[in-house]
C-alpha cells in the first residue's frame, strides 16, 4: 500500500462526513436536519461496513493482494460513521433526555438492535489496532467474526425502520449475502480439504 | 461545533419562533425598527400586505399554475379563516417551502424529498372522485361538479405525524360535513371510507416490488367525526393550488389525528355500515389505530408522543414543544369519544 493510495482513501472517507458538516452549518438540510444527518450516518456505517467485508473475497479470488490493509481503514470508517449516528441520536434526536435513553434501547426493537451492533462495532474497533492483534492470537479472528453479526444486524434495523418499502434493505441485503455466503463456502473448503489431509495415507 | 451546551437551548428558545420563521414578518419587523415604525402599527402592515385577508400566500416563484381553467375562478375568492373555535392559530405558519418538500406520501417513495422529485409530472385533470355506498346520490363526480357549490375557505391547522414532527399550515377547502350533506347519506351510513389513487404508471411507489402496502391507501372516520366542522377537504394551501407532492387535487385534513389520516389525493368516497380498514392498520393493527387520535399519553411502540418537533428546525435551535391531547383541538372534538377507553382505541 502506497502512501499515496493510503492517503486518498482516508481523505475519501471523509467525503460524506465533510459534506454533511457543511450541510449542517449552512443548514441546507431540509427541515429537519437531524433526521437527515441520522440517516445519512446511518447510511454511510453499512457502506464502510459491506466494503470491509468485501475486501477478504476480493484478495483472494481476484488475487489483490495489496487490499488487504484497507480492510481494516474501512472497518475504522463504519465505526467512525456509526459514533456519528449515535452521537446524532443522543444530542439531536434524544437531545439528551437520558431518563428516555433506557427505555429507547429496551423497548423499542429497532433502536436495541441498533445500539447492539453498535457496541459490537467498538469493541472491534477497540481491537483492531496490531498489537491487540498479536495479544489475542487466534481469539482475535474468532472476535472479529463478530463483524458478520454486526451486518445482520445492522440490516435490521434497516428493515425496522423502512416499514414499508423495503427496497433499500433488500438491496444492502443483496450485497451482504454473497459476501456472506463465500464465508461459508470457504469454512466448509477448508474443512473438507482438512478431512482429505486426514484420511490420505501416508 | 455541532455540540450544544444546556444553555444554548435556553437561548434559542428566547428568540420568539414567529420571528425566526416568518421571513416576511421578520422582513417587516426589521424594516419597522429601521425606520422607527412604532411596533403597535407593524402588525396591521403586515396583514396588508398578504393582501385578500389570507394569512400566507405561496411565494410567486413557487407558486403552482392551475390545474384546469375553471380553478382559476374557483380560487378568486377565498373566505379568510375564522378566527375562533379551532379554525385558525397565531402561531407561527411552518414556510411554503418546507410545507411542499417535506412530505410523507409514500405513492411517490418512503423518504421526505421523494413526493416533491417523484410528482412532476402527476396529472390532476380531469380528476373525478365516486360517490358510492349507502348515500342516495351515488356516482362517479367530475372535480368541478364536486367543488362547485362550495366556497373556499382559509384554515390554519397544527398538522401533527406519528412520527413525532409537526407543522402549521394554511390550507384551502371546505368542510366535509358540507359535502357529505350533499349526497344525502342513509340511516345505515356509520362511517365513511376514503381511497387514494391506484395508478402504479405515475405512483412509483406502487410499482416497488418490496411495499408492504397494498394499494390503494384507503383511510376511514366514524360519521360523526367526518361531520364535525374541523375535517376539511383541502383543494390547496398557502393560497393556492395544492402541489401534487401535498395531495392533489383533493385531499383530506383531520387536525386532531395523526397525519396519516389525513389521506391524499382522494378518488373515492364510500359509506359503510362498519368499520372500514384502514392501510396502516392493515399493515400493523398493534402500532396503528383506526383512531389514530393525537394522544400524548399513549405512546406509538416507535416514538414516544408527548413531545413534538415543530418543523423547521436547525441543529442549533431546538423547536421541541410539548404534544397536546387532539392535537390542541379537544375543545372541539374530545366530546366525541366520551366515555371511550383512548388507550385501547389508539
Amino acid at each position: 500500500m502506497t502512501k499515496l493510495a493510503k492517503w486518498s482513501v482516508f481523505c475519501l472517507g471523509l467525503v460524506p462526513f465533510l459534506t454533511l458538516l457543511y450541510g449542517a452549518l449552512s443548514n441546507t438540510l431540509g427541515p429537519d436536519p437531524a433526521d437527515t444527518l441520522a440517516a445519512e450516518t446511518g447510511e454511510w456505517t453499512f457502506r464502510f461496513l459491506l466494503l470491509s467485508l468485501a475486501i477478504t473475497p476480493l484478495r483472494n479470488i481476484g488475487s489483490w493482494p495489496k487490499l488487504f490493509p484497507y480492510r481494516r481503514t474501512f472497518g475504522l470508517f463504519a465505526l467512525f460513521y456509526a459514533s456519528l449516528h449515535f452521537v446524532i441520536y443522543l444530542v439531536f434526536l434524544l437531545q439528551l433526555r437520558w431518563s428516555e435513553i433506557s427505555e429507547d434501547i429496551l423497548e423499542r426493537p429497532y433502536i436495541t438492535v441498533g445500539f447492539t451492533a453498535f457496541l459490537m462495532l467498538v469493541v472491534l474497533g477497540a481491537t483492531s489496532t496490531k498489537a491487540m492483534m498479536k495479544r489475542m492470537g487466534r481469539h482475535w479472528r474468532q472476535l472479529h467474526k463478530l463483524v458478520y453479526l454486526i451486518n445482520i444486524l445492522g440490516i435490521i434495523h434497516l428493515i425496522w425502520i423502512l416499514r414499508t418499502d423495503l427496497t433499500e434493505a433488500v438491496f444492502y441485503a443483496s450485497i451482504l449475502l454473497p459476501l456472506l455466503a463465500y464465508r461459508v463456502y470457504k469454512y466448509y473448503a477448508r474443512k473438507a480439504a482438512r478431512q482429505v489431509s486426514l484420511s490420505t495415507p501416508n | 461545533m455541532l455540540i450544544k451546551s444546556k444553555s444554548d437551548i435556553l437561548s434559542s428558545e428566547i428568540t420568539p419562533e414567529s420571528v425566526y420563521h416568518d421571513r416576511r414578518r421578520f422582513i417587516a419587523g426589521s424594516l419597522g425598527a429601521a425606520f422607527g415604525v412604532a411596533t403597535a402599527s407593524l402588525s396591521g402592515f403586515a396583514s396588508a400586505a398578504d393582501g385578500d385577508g389570507l394569512r400566507a400566500k405561496a411565494p410567486t416563484d413557487l407558486a403552482r399554475s392551475a390545474p384546469a381553467p375553471w380553478w382559476e375562478e374557483k380560487f378568486a375568492s377565498i373566505s379568510p379563516a375564522v378566527k375562533t373555535g379551532g379554525f385558525s392559530t397565531s402561531e407561527a405558519l411552518t414556510p411554503y417551502r418546507d410545507v411542499i418538500s417535506y412530505n410523507n406520501f409514500y405513492e411517490f417513495g418512503t423518504d421526505k424529498g421523494d413526493p416533491i422529485a417523484n410528482s412532476k409530472e402527476f396529472k390532476v385533470d380531469p380528476w373525478s372522485v365516486a360517490i358510492e355506498g349507502e348515500v342516495e346520490k351515488p356516482g362517479v363526480y367530475t372535480l368541478e361538479d364536486i367543488l362547485k357549490p362550495h366556497v373556499l375557505e382559509e384554515r390554519i391547522y397544527r398538522l401533527r405525524c406519528v412520527e413525532r414532527w409537526s407543522m402549521v399550515v394554511p390550507w384551502i377547502g371546505f368542510s366535509l360535513a358540507d359535502l357529505i350533506k350533499r349526497f344525502q347519506p342513509t340511516s345505515k351510513a356509520k362511517y365513511v371510507e376514503f381511497f387514494t389513487l391506484l395508478d402504479p404508471e405515475s405512483m412509483p411507489g406502487q410499482r416497488s416490488r418490496f411495499t408492504t402496502i397494498s394499494w390503494p391507501y384507503r383511510e376511514g372516520l366514524r360519521m360523526d367525526e367526518a361531520m364535525n366542522p374541523l375535517t376539511l377537504l383541502a383543494v390547496g394551501v398557502y393560497g393556492n393550488y395544492l402541489p401534487p407532492q401535498n395531495g392533489a387535487p383533493i385531499r383530506l385534513i383531520v387536525p386532531w389525528k395523526y397525519g396519516f389520516k389525513s389521506i391524499k389525493s382522494i378518488v373515492k368516497i364510500r359509506f359503510t355500515e362498519t368499520q372500514p380498514a384502514t392501510s396502516w392498520n392493515m399493515l400493523a393493527a398493534n402500532e396503528y389505530g383506526f383512531y389514530a387520535n393525537v394522544n400524548p399519553e399513549v405512546h406509538h411502540p416507535r416514538w414516544r408522543q408527548d413531545m413534538e418537533t415543530r418543523l423547521p428546525q436547525t441543529l442549533f435551535s431546538s423547536s421541541r414543544i410539548e404534544t397536546r391531547p387532539f392535537n390542541g383541538y379537544a375543545e372541539q372534538v374530545a366530546s366525541l369519544y366520551k366515555g371511550m377507553d383512548l388507550s385501547k382505541n389508539y
